[in-house]
């Protein structure tokens, strides 16, 4: 316990002591948590928009006229067991020549044809929502299959919108893995980088000790003697760092959320302090292990004697 | 107390000690002497395991210093004091905390420490640099602070390795004063230095190295 009492003491010592070169290492650890804040902020924007684009592709199922309620609201119970279907909406025929007359109301030929036939010419449809936008097309096979769910849907069904529309569905399928992918290679490459320069930064200033801790060691220190003050330091590094790096984001969080949350569709001040606990753990922490690491590995290489 | 057995030490192109086998029995002051590059620091290295040998074998009493883990190294370090030319002291610590820190390293009690390190300045006449940090003190205080920082745990050995060389011939003369008065007191000092003057005003056993081989060793040599 004292040892510890110690080894905490002379790390606060160490760091006040240090001066500029404590500063120079927080600053390095205050960059990389600002990378890794950043790239959390991009991934928040990333996944809004791409579910944003996800939502607003579906496939509709048109059904012959006159089919019963009751059929398509089996199919619809059929859809919503499988795994890959996220929701199912049912539109009656009604509804449907409704909202046709609606998005009509100023083609006067189109109203008067449909008047001239006298009876609903529309029948009723499922929207169907997956999960995942690849998975439009096992949809599309399931309803064609002769699957037990599916039986006999496919003397009720008309046709369905998903071939028509499988080619936007594909590239935006394509677009979403596409930047996915890319924001997962930009987090690591600037992650990684990020550690590295602060593992060599901080490796730097413990070289400046490198002769003291071989005195300390011929002094008769432990090796816990005299890693563990460094460790502290870099825990303080950590500690200041999350500050300096949360406070930073407070006004560029505040200027996005004012004026660019139009464009990016999401408020990333809003998101930034209903997130702010998980975020505060998540740098806190990265912080942390980023100097505690740092430190007992660059420590590491001058204990050997 | 201390034994070398044939021991050979091989840098990649230089010969630092060629087969030394010497004993130094405790309460000796022995002092080593021969020009740069005769073996003298890499001898005392050879003590404190802070080089191992190419060849034989070194004894701190009954224990083969080179085979001892890391840990018993540690401990075994505490049973010596060393003082080395350079001072090497902790320069973002006191005076006060260089000595304190090696007092921590062997286990020390914070009371102890707090009655010991002002008592242990004042010996070496540091009372008055207590809270300086080295930068602020001179050559001949450091070297004085060094020594305070060696004797403070009373080891059984006092290993210092040309700690007069970078001093002038008043802080010499009080330097091997000090180490004089602590072989008095019954600790084991070896002080590896290449000034004549210092060994002739000791009047001790002296070990003349040469090329890495011990060429005399005089009981009251000069």
């Amino acid at each position: 316990m004292t040892e510890l009492k110690r080894i905490i003491k002379a790390g606060f010592i160490n760091f006040k002591r240090g001066g500029s070169v404590s500063f120079a290492s927080v600053l390095v650890v205050t960059i990389t948590l600002f990378v890794i804040t950043t790239i959390i902020l991009f991934q928040a924007v990333l996944y809004f928009s791409l579910n944003l684009i996800k939502e607003k592709v579906d496939v509709t199922i048109y059904f012959n006229v006159g089919v019963s309620e009751e059929k398509i609201t089996s199919l619809k119970e059929s859809l919503l067991k499988l795994a890959e279907v996220a929701d199912v909406s049912y539109t009656s025929a009604e509804d449907n020549v409704k909202k046709f007359r609606e998005l009509h109301a100023n083609d006067y030929s189109t109203i008067a044809a449909l008047d001239e036939i006298g009876s609903n010419p529309l029948g009723a449809t499922l929207n169907v929502k997956t999960k995942e936008i690849s998975q439009y097309e096992d949809i599309a096979n399931f309803l064609k299959s002769d699957n037990a769910l599916a039986l006999g849907s496919s003397d009720i069904i008309n046709h369905s919108n998903y071939h028509n529309n499988k080619l936007v569905i594909d590239r935006l399928n394509n677009i979403i893995s596409g930047a996915q992918k890319l924001g997962f290679l930009l987090t690591l490459y600037l992650i990684v980088s990020s550690i590295i320069i602060t593992f060599n930064t901080i490796r730097l200033t413990i070289f400046i000790s490198k002769e003291e801790i071989g005195v300390m060691r011929l002094v008769g220190a432990s090796k816990m003697r005299v890693r563990g003050p460094f460790m502290v330091e870099g825990i303080i590094y950590g500690i200041i760092a999350t500050i300096a790096t949360l406070v930073i984001f407070w006004p560029i969080t505040a200027w996005f959320g004012r004026n660019m949350t139009e464009f990016l569709g999401l408020n990333l001040y809003n998101y930034y302090f209903s997130n702010f606990l998980q975020i505060f753990a998540i740098i806190l922490f990265s912080g942390i292990i980023l100097g505690v690491i740092s430190s007992a590995l660059a420590v590491r290489k001058y204990l050997n004697k | 107390m201390i034994y070398f057995n044939n021991v050979s030490k091989v840098y990649k192109d230089a010969v630092a000690l060629n087969d030394v086998t010497l004993t130094i029995t405790a309460g000796e002051f022995v002092s080593i002497v021969g020009s740069s590059g005769a073996g003298k620091t890499t001898l005392t290295k050879m003590i404190m395991a802070d080089d191992s040998p190419s060849q034989g074998t070194v004894f701190f009493e009954s224990i083969n210093v080179h085979k001892l883990k890391s840990k018993d190294l540690t401990k075994l370090r505490r049973r010596m004091g060393v003082v080395f030319q350079d001072f090497k002291l902790l320069s973002n610590k006191t005076a006060y905390e260089n000595i304190a820190f090696a007092m921590e390293a062997a286990g020390k009690t914070d009371e102890e420490i707090a009655s010991d390190v002002p008592h242990v300045l004042e010996l070496v006449d540091l009372s008055h640099r207590l809270f300086h940090f080295p930068d602020q003190m001179s050559g001949g205080e450091k070297q004085r602070l060094a020594i305070a920082r060696a004797i403070i745990n009373q080891p059984e050995l006092i290993i210092a390795d040309e700690p007069t060389g970078n001093l002038d011939p008043i802080n010499t003369h009080e330097i091997v004063q000090i180490l004089k008065k602590i072989n008095d007191l019954g600790t084991t000092v070896i002080l590896a230095t290449h000034n004549r003057g210092v060994i002739e005003s000791v009047g001790k056993r002296v070990i003349t190295m040469d090329n890495g081989k011990i060429i005399r060793d005089t009981k009251n040599g000069k």
